[in-house]
């Protein structure tokens, strides 16, 4: 590899691991806060690329599709927690992922029902359909660093909204005892139904933001679900920061394992869980 | 319920199981060998759920290790020794179980589900990306292990109704050596585990090493299960280690109610059973298999054997 | 020849029959198995071979060779673990007389065992692997489709014949994209090309920025792929995006742009694949073909729908033959290795291993059409290596 590719590779790395951040935050604050399993986590990065290919095909424009489906993955979000969700805080953690994994088939299903099985792709918003030329003949989209920005911006909004702001301080304190927060006389069902609310947006818009680089296809959910689950168990239950990490480690893990060992390809991801977990079998950032 | 209408019922239920060739056509029969296997599978999962309080998301990891280790066994143009290959499948089953239980066993709760989830996932990219075993094509199992010690055979594989004794043989083997495991002081402290790992911590268990060896038997189990079902059906490819099949024993143990083995084996017919009906409804079965899962989580707490008593239960006006 | 007219003879036999009235002969049903994806990623190809199985034998006034046609359908979902399982509840709880199926490789493969084991007729409308009719054949297994290298083959020698000395292949790790890229690289090398790396992704990996730099390091003079479905469409967008589209050009099997067109934007524009069918064919039966299933179905055909068609041909070929008597093997593997399929990809014959001796046509993509620029290579035939039928 020479130099120039190299330093292209790690582009790819970093841009690959902050998209899957995008889906893992919202995976890891709701297990962290809320203490649920849910496995539907890949469906709404689902519903969201499909959300992405409807409200573009009516608007015309993906950035006018996004700003309309974030408020519309988070009503869903609310109103799934409301309908569902909200029975299994008292349930083991058994019957979570007996209900989230029944979800999943009914979201293939509805969807195979609605949309179709074809392949579909999403426009790139024209002002960002340029490349920038990297070395003599392989350019980058602009689009991908446009979604590393906002993979950026989101990291940074959450940790302020976690850190600095009355809600993210009732979550942190909802993650660390649940009564005490009930003591202080907070509505934990609203602060619960907002924070699931928010972790659907999350992997909604994470879909929507990649449909135009990865196309929208039946089972695309399942596909990044398993590697958020990886992230949020290298990171550490219920830490952004540490999902934040533990992607980019994945990012990197799974670009050079495709180019310097091929053969272990989709091995390198688990060796590294696997020798994270050997270090610290909680996490990199586990939470007390 | 009363423990000898119980006894009554499982023999019942036996009775009919060894009967079933004579009157079941080749499919039928075949379809009941496989939801055995499938409930020999489901009891070991139900060894680490239902009685250690262990919940296992990739239990299928051990299934597949054992399917493969037989298919990687036989030679491409002789059958294996069945006395050789079955040690050897459970054997290697086993040892994965082990060493993945190293890691695993040091988490707890939600992280164990999700780390056991991840390690299977890692057996499935073993045989999904590297040579070993034909990838993702998966690999063939053209010959039946051959039952032959010294040259005399008590039993041929290939022969249908043989193979679907065997397997029933195999079912009544892992049964009843699960009783005799969960009766012994073993099994006591596992039980122990679940309800109260600091209690038997204090009481100077080193509970470690008894879920160590529990989540290693389970994977010997579910290796057995995981040696028939390459046999039966002669083909064995990385879905065997999927999550999706890890999701479908962990439903079988829960629908068919947790810390009872024949609840596991009744998840099983349920599962297989439901398959089999919805699929022949529609091409979206499986929108009303998620329907199904979801209502029993939300109405169905403690599984179908819970229901006879739930039965009881109201028409007793409810009474406790 | 001579069992070419005796087929024909039949033909106007049973169409003479067809015509008059209580002439029919009182014939049992025939049982078709259909063993297809209905739901997961093929979905859309399983429905598109059923409606063209069920358009010919709607065009046959709802019969083939004079019996009526029972269905018993399972959805595959494209999962080899449940496939032996899946084909023989076809055979053996409902005892189909032929069965048919399917897209996945891997699921064709065990349907062939089951087919093998029990005798059973089988005709497969799309999966391609180079075993079925090669290594695996049997006297009772049929392929409507292709076989993987067919055309990757063709497409070798065109890539060749372009100028092109030096050239990277990128596919799935999987048979199927190994059998393309072998398939490429014979005809590729035997002109006088090097195929510089083989690059292979996991299957169903679609994270393709790390073997784009690759490939930009690399330098090629051309890249041959091979993807399908979502992935391919994927590859394309990406591989256009990233620049390189305009300096290294892109060759690939025609899966690569069949029913992914739409997904791709413009990226795929004047991209050239090598298929054994393609838009613009001027032969009547196409025409009639696409306009009838047009009408039925409210979307334009493609050519999984062709090898649905073709599979219904293939197994009017065979029930002609019996006459409505007995259904014997024997005399229906005879006549359908004899017909001479009306295709609407153009008429094509079965090789000794019973695998389409077609055309492959070279393609250009054109819109949202794979544009019809010539034929490739003339009747090829698969080399079947490893089959005992030859």
């Amino acid at each position: 590899m020479d130099f120039v590719s190299f330093l292209i590779q790690i582009l790819n790395s970093l841009q690959y691991g902050l998209l899957l951040f995008l889906v893992a935050s919202g995976l890891t604050l709701v297990f962290g806060i809320m203490g649920i399993i849910n496995l539907a986590h890949g469906s709404f990065y689902m519903v969201g690329a499909y959300l992405a290919l409807a409200l573009t095909s009516l608007t015309g424009n993906l950035m006018l599709a996004i700003a309309l489906g974030i408020p519309l993955a988070f009503v869903f979000g609310a109103l799934l927690e409301w309908l569902l969700f909200s029975h299994l805080y008292k349930r083991d953690h058994l019957e979570q992922v007996l209900l989230t994994y029944g979800l999943i088939l009914i979201f293939e299903e509805l969807r195979s029902l609605a949309v179709g099985d074809d392949v579909h792709g999403v426009a790139i918003p024209a002002i960002f359909s340029a490349s920038i030329p990297l070395s003599e003949n392989l350019s980058y989209p602009v689009y991908r660093i446009v979604i590393s920005v906002v993979c950026l911006a989101l990291a940074a909004g959450l940790y302020f909204l976690i850190q600095k702001t009355r809600l993210g301080m009732m979550i942190r304190a909802g993650s660390h005892d649940r009564d005490m927060v009930k003591a202080l006389g907070i509505d934990i069902n609203l602060l619960y139904r907002t924070v699931f609310a928010l972790g659907v947006a999350l992997a909604a818009l994470a879909g929507m933001l990649a449909a135009p680089i990865s196309s929208v296809y039946p089972g695309m959910g399942s596909s990044v679900l398993i590697i958020s689950f990886v992230i949020v168990v290298i990171g550490g239950v219920g830490s952004v920061w540490g999902a934040l990490v533990a992607a980019l480690l994945i990012g990197f893990a799974d670009t050079f394992g495709k180019v310097l060992v091929p053969d272990l390809a989709g091995l390198m991801v688990y060796l590294v869980m696997a020798g994270v977990l050997l270090w610290r079998p909680e996490g990199i950032f586990k939470k007390g | 319920m009363n423990p000898r209408i119980s006894m009554f019922l499982k023999l019942a239920v036996l009775a009919g199981v060894v009967a079933f060739p004579a009157f079941g056509s080749d499919f039928y029969a075949e379809l009941v060998a496989k939801v055995l296997i499938l409930a020999i599978f489901a009891m070991s999962l139900d060894l680490l759920v239902g009685f250690t309080g262990l919940v296992s998301f990739g239990h299928a990891a051990y299934f597949g290790v054992a399917a493969y280790a037989v298919a990687l066994l036989t030679p491409q143009y002789d059958p294996a020794n069945l006395w050789l290959a079955l040690p050897l499948s459970i054997g290697a089953a086993a040892a994965a179980a082990f060493l993945i239980g190293l890691f695993v066993l040091r988490t707890k709760g939600i992280y164990f589900i999700m780390v056991t989830l991840a390690f299977a996932q890692m057996a499935y990219y073993v045989f999904h990306d590297t040579p070993l075993g034909g990838g993702s094509d998966g690999i063939y199992l053209n010959f039946k292990p051959d039952t032959s010690i010294a040259g005399w055979a008590p039993f041929d594989l290939n022969e249908p109704l043989h193979l679907y004794y065997f397997v029933v043989a195999a079912l009544l083997v892992v049964f009843g050596l699960l009783k005799l495991v969960l009766r012994s002081p073993f099994g006591r402290v596992l039980v122990g585990i679940r309800s109260n790992e600091h209690r038997m911590l204090s009481l100077g268990y080193a509970t470690f090493r008894y879920k160590l060896a529990a989540f290693t038997l389970a994977g010997a189990l579910a290796g057995v299960a995981g040696f028939l079902y390459a046999v039966l059906f002669g083909f064995v490819t990385p879905e065997y280690l999927s999550w999706h099949k890890s999701g479908d024993v962990l439903l079988m143990v829960i629908l068919g109610g947790m810390g009872n083995l024949v609840g596991a084996i009744a998840g099983a017919v349920a599962i297989v059973g439901l398959q089999e009906v919805f699929t022949g409804w529609t091409k979206h079965w499986q929108l009303i298999m998620g329907l199904t899962i979801v209502a029993a989580v939300l109405f169905m707490p403690g599984g179908l054997t819970a229901v006879p008593g739930r039965i009881l239960n109201w028409k007793n006006g409810g009474a406790k | 020849m001579k069992q070419t007219r005796m087929w024909q003879r039949t033909a106007l036999a049973v169409a003479a029959a067809a015509l008059l009235p209580g002439a029919a002969y009182a014939a049992e049903k025939v049982k078709v198995g259909l063993m297809l994806p209905y739901t997961g990623t093929y979905a859309s190809l399983g429905n598109a071979i059923t409606n063209g199985f069920k358009q010919y034998v709607a065009e046959q006034g709802g019969t083939l060779g004079g019996r009526e046609v029972e269905y018993f359908v399972v959805d595959d979902e494209s999962d080899p673990s449940k496939a032996t399982e899946n084909a023989s509840k076809l055979v053996k709880r409902d005892d189909v007389d032929v069965l048919v199926g399917t897209v996945h490789s891997g699921v064709a493969l065990a349907m062939a065992k089951v087919a093998r084991d029990t005798k059973t007729l089988l005709i497969i409308p799309n999966a391609g692997a180079d075993e079925l009719t090669g290594p695996l054949c049997a006297p009772n297994v049929f392929r409507s489709s292709f076989s993987a290298w067919q055309p990757a083959y063709a497409m070798g020698k065109i890539v060749a014949e372009s100028g092109h000395k030096n050239v990277v292949t990128v596919s799935w790790k999987y048979s199927f994209g190994e059998q393309s890229v072998a398939g490429f690289k014979e005809a590729f090398e035997k002109a006088g090309g090097k195929v510089a790396k083989e690059l292979y992704l996991p299957f169903l990996n679609v994270e393709f920025q790390p073997y784009l730099t690759e490939i930009a390091s690399l330098k090629p003079d051309a890249v041959f792929v091979f993807f399908a479905g979502g992935g391919a469409a994927k590859f394309v967008k990406d591989y256009d995006a990233a620049g390189l589209k305009k300096s290294i050009p892109l060759y690939g099997s025609g899966f690569l742009t069949d029913g992914t067109l739409d997904a791709m934007g413009g990226a795929g524009e004047g991209l050239m694949t090598t298929l054994h069918y393609a838009d613009g064919l001027t032969n009547a039966k196409d025409a009639g073909f696409r306009g009838k299933y047009e009408a039925t179905y409210k979307i334009e055909p493609d050519v999984y729908a062709v090898q649905g068609y073709d599979a219904a041909q293939m197994l009017r070929a065979g029930l002609d033959a019996v006459k409505g008597a007995k259904l014997d093997k024997a005399v229906m593997i005879k006549a359908i290795e004899a017909a001479k399929i009306d295709s609407p990809r153009g008429a094509f014959t079965l090789s000794k291993a019973h695998n389409p001796v077609q055309d492959i046509y070279l393609r250009k993509v054109e819109g949202r059409d794979n544009k019809l620029v010539g034929v490739a290579e003339k009747a090829l035939a698969d080399p079947a290596r490893g089959c005992r039928m030859l």
